[in-house]
């Protein structure tokens, strides 16, 4: 018997060599064919390379000076300004387009000696839009190169490729394959993917909190003409500055006392303000969840048995019936919650009929936790789904 | 039992019991291929509406024309795949109902989200909203719970400007806007913490009667929401589904002329799901037999157990 076993063992252990072997080259053969048909597609088919298009849009702004008759309300709108307008008080000066129609009825004019801005924007084109304009880029005259409805159509725009665009696409292609590279197993270039989305996520969050956090709750408070400066431009003015600026130390001085942990010694002193943490939080969380989580649950659960539907009867009068859905869904609902309380109610044995209820309880749960995996799965798959719709839409054009 | 029979029977059940030592690279391949192929073959099943989903169709509807609505992007691109097709339909659903929206974020990329989703579906669907009047961008705020709770009280406090710099007093739709009680709606895309939860425990649990709360949810988090529907939540959709089911109800009543492919992504992501799901349950139960026939020929004397 004993030798029966060693020789099972070692026919076990040889069939398992060759099938990883035979495995390994069915998977090499996979990874070719897809590179292949990577290759021939970039290569072979017109789209087959994702290349982002931008439009150039020229803009031009001159300064003008516009007068203004009836207070700070007619800068925001001065094209309501007529000759009749309230006596003139103030000249404002601002930027408009070149062919902008108050110079030619006097609302505005010129001002002398201040060179005009020009900038150009770029709005990032889909694939439909880039092809509709690359047919009217290679008529030659801008006009369109299919004769029909759309022969109308404006000269072609000015169209270029952004190769920040692409390369962010190729990059985003890159780094979403070099994840799911993990799936076969770890590797460098999985490795690389994720020690990326690390930093960049910790510094995006360090960054983040420094603008968000720090500058507009403290650093406005203690210094806001700095912050106003350089910063924050349309910081408002508080009607109470010195009084701001005294009480933003008291965080100040609770976050200095938050960081004394790292000094190597009177790590007590980190200990009054995660007190101080831990109080509010919880007393914030407290009021919340008794109000909306034990109250208005409890009070949800509190329902009818026998529900009763408005309904009407043949000769169309209005009669109350009895649910039967409905009152399934609520003796349903008020078991679940009485024999899943009785499962973590713990003072007494599950014995006996605490012990049938707890098993009632057991049966809820599971499906309660059967249910939250179904719709992590979903969820899964969804990202799953937009994740290869990128790989196929976007990035291989294959729509 | 014959002999052949039995043998027939033991190579039947020693297959079944390799399964359980199946490379799962295979699986990650099937499932790679279940999700893959339906979308290049544009895969799609007919919808049928769920009660959420009418809920929160109905909630949003009968919330008066041209109501003020504030609408957080509680979500970063993690959940776009979920929640950027509900954040599409309910934007144009909002925008077809004339209603004047406030956007906030309580993630630090919501506010890019909902720049993407102003962009795509506001202004190119309904390009006759302006900016100040019909809709205001507040950007992102820092601070997860305790801004709900300061926007019950005093939004000028939590956002003094919006996402530009501008004071909220230069901006019509929100001159007058001093605590979150004074809209008529609240529209949250939530992916996790805070998100939902953290509107329902601050904001709508304290003001139950001022305002209509509906959530967009991904699956994970759905779990969560569904005891507070339909009591503490008017409306509520839930992960891919939910969307897919949300984009039939509105463009059957708001149909669009153009690029309709902008509200078919949730309805597109459910083909590939039905498939996945179906290989999923296949692996189940296979997994299921698997064990059964590996035990079995344990309790027949040990040969080949399942390692």
């Amino acid at each position: 018997m004993s030798a029966h076993s060693s020789s099972d063992s070692n026919n076990s252990a040889s069939g398992d060599s060759s099938n990883a072997q035979a495995s390994r080259w069915i998977w090499i053969a996979l990874f070719a064919v897809g590179a292949i048909g990577l290759a021939c597609n970039m290569f072979l088919r017109q789209d087959g390379l994702a290349i982002r298009h931008v439009e150039i849009t020229s803009a031009e702004r001159v300064q003008a000076r516009v007068v203004i008759g009836a207070g700070a309300d007619s800068l925001a709108k001065p094209a309501q300004l007529t000759s009749d307008a309230a006596p003139l008080a103030i000249a404002a000066k601002i930027w408009v387009e070149p062919q902008d129609p108050r110079f030619a009825t006097g609302e505005i004019t010129r001002v002398d000696g201040v060179a005009p801005v020009i900038w150009e924007t770029q709005k990032l084109l889909t694939r439909k839009e880039a092809a509709a304009n690359e047919a009217l880029q290679t008529h030659g005259d801008g006009k369109p190169a299919v004769v029909g409805a759309n022969e109308l159509a404006t000269a072609a725009p000015d169209m270029q490729i952004s190769f920040a665009d692409t390369f962010g696409v190729w990059i985003a292609a890159f780094l979403t394959l070099a994840i799911f590279s993990f799936l076969y197993r770890d590797n460098p270039i999985y490795k690389v993917a994720e020690s990326l989305l690390v930093g960049v996520s910790a510094a995006y969050w360090m960054v983040n909190g420094f603008w968000t956090t720090l500058v507009p709750n403290l650093f406005a408070k203690i210094a806001p003409d700095l912050v106003r400066a350089y910063a924050i431009p349309g910081l408002g003015v508080s009607e109470h500055p010195q009084q701001d600026m005294v009480l933003a130390f008291v965080p100040l001085t609770l976050g200095f006392m938050l960081l004394w942990r790292l000094a190597p010694k009177g790590g007590w002193i980190s200990v009054w303000p995660l007190a101080f943490i831990i109080g509010t939080t919880a007393g914030l969380k407290l009021v919340a969840s008794i109000e909306a989580d034990l109250i208005a649950q409890a009070a949800a659960t509190m329902k009818p048995l026998v529900a009763y539907a408005s309904t009407t009867d043949s000769s169309g009068n209005a009669v109350r019936a009895v649910s039967v859905w409905s009152s399934i869904g609520s003796i349903v609902g008020i078991v679940g919650v009485l024999s899943v309380l009785v499962y973590f109610f713990f003072s007494i044995e599950h014995k006996g009929l605490t012990g049938k209820a707890a098993r009632v309880g057991i049966w809820f749960l599971m499906i309660t936790f059967g249910s939250a995996f179904g719709l992590t799965v979903m969820g899964r798959i969804t990202l799953l789904a937009q994740r290869l719709e990128f790989l196929f839409y976007d990035w291989l054009n294959l729509s | 039992m014959t002999t052949d029979e039995h043998n027939t029977a033991g190579g039947l059940r020693a297959q079944l019991a390799r399964v359980s030592n199946l490379d799962r690279r295979w699986i990650f391949l099937a499932m790679g291929l279940a999700v893959g192929v339906p979308i290049l073959l544009k895969l799609r099943f007919p919808e049928v509406p769920g009660p959420l989903a009418i809920a929160t169709f109905n909630a949003i509807e009968a919330v008066p024309e041209g109501s003020r609505v504030l609408i957080a992007f509680d979500y970063d691109p993690a959940s776009e795949g979920e929640l950027q097709p509900m954040a599409n339909a309910m934007l144009h659903h909002c925008a077809s109902r004339k209603h004047k929206m406030v956007f906030i974020a309580l993630w630090p990329l919501g506010k890019q989200m909902a720049d993407e989703t102003i962009k795509n579906v506001l202004l190119a669907f309904h390009p006759q909203y302006q900016y100040g009047t019909d809709y205001v961008q507040l950007g992102y705020k820092a601070g997860n719970e305790s801004v709900i709770k300061m926007m019950t009280t005093n939004i000028p406090q939590a956002f003094p400007s919006d996402a530009s710099g501008k004071t909220l007093s230069e901006l019509p739709l929100v001159a007058d806007l001093e605590s979150v009680q004074q809209v008529e709606l609240i529209i949250t895309f939530s992916a996790g913490y805070p998100g939902a939860k953290e509107w329902v425990q601050y904001a709508k649990s304290s003001y139950p009667d001022d305002f209509v709360l509906v959530a967009g949810s991904t699956g994970v988090q759905a779990n969560q929401l569904f005891p507070y529907y339909p009591k503490q939540m008017e409306g509520m959709l839930a992960a891919i589904k939910g969307a897919a089911e949300y984009e039939m109800l509105v463009t059957a009543k708001y149909p669009v002329t153009k690029d309709k492919e902008r509200f078919e992504e949730g309805r597109r992501r459910m083909g590939p799901q039905l498939v996945a799901h179906l290989l999923m349950i296949g692996l189940i139960l296979l997994g299921n037999v698997a064990m059964v026939a590996g035990r079995s020929r344990q309790s027949r004397g040990g040969q080949g157990a399942v390692r």
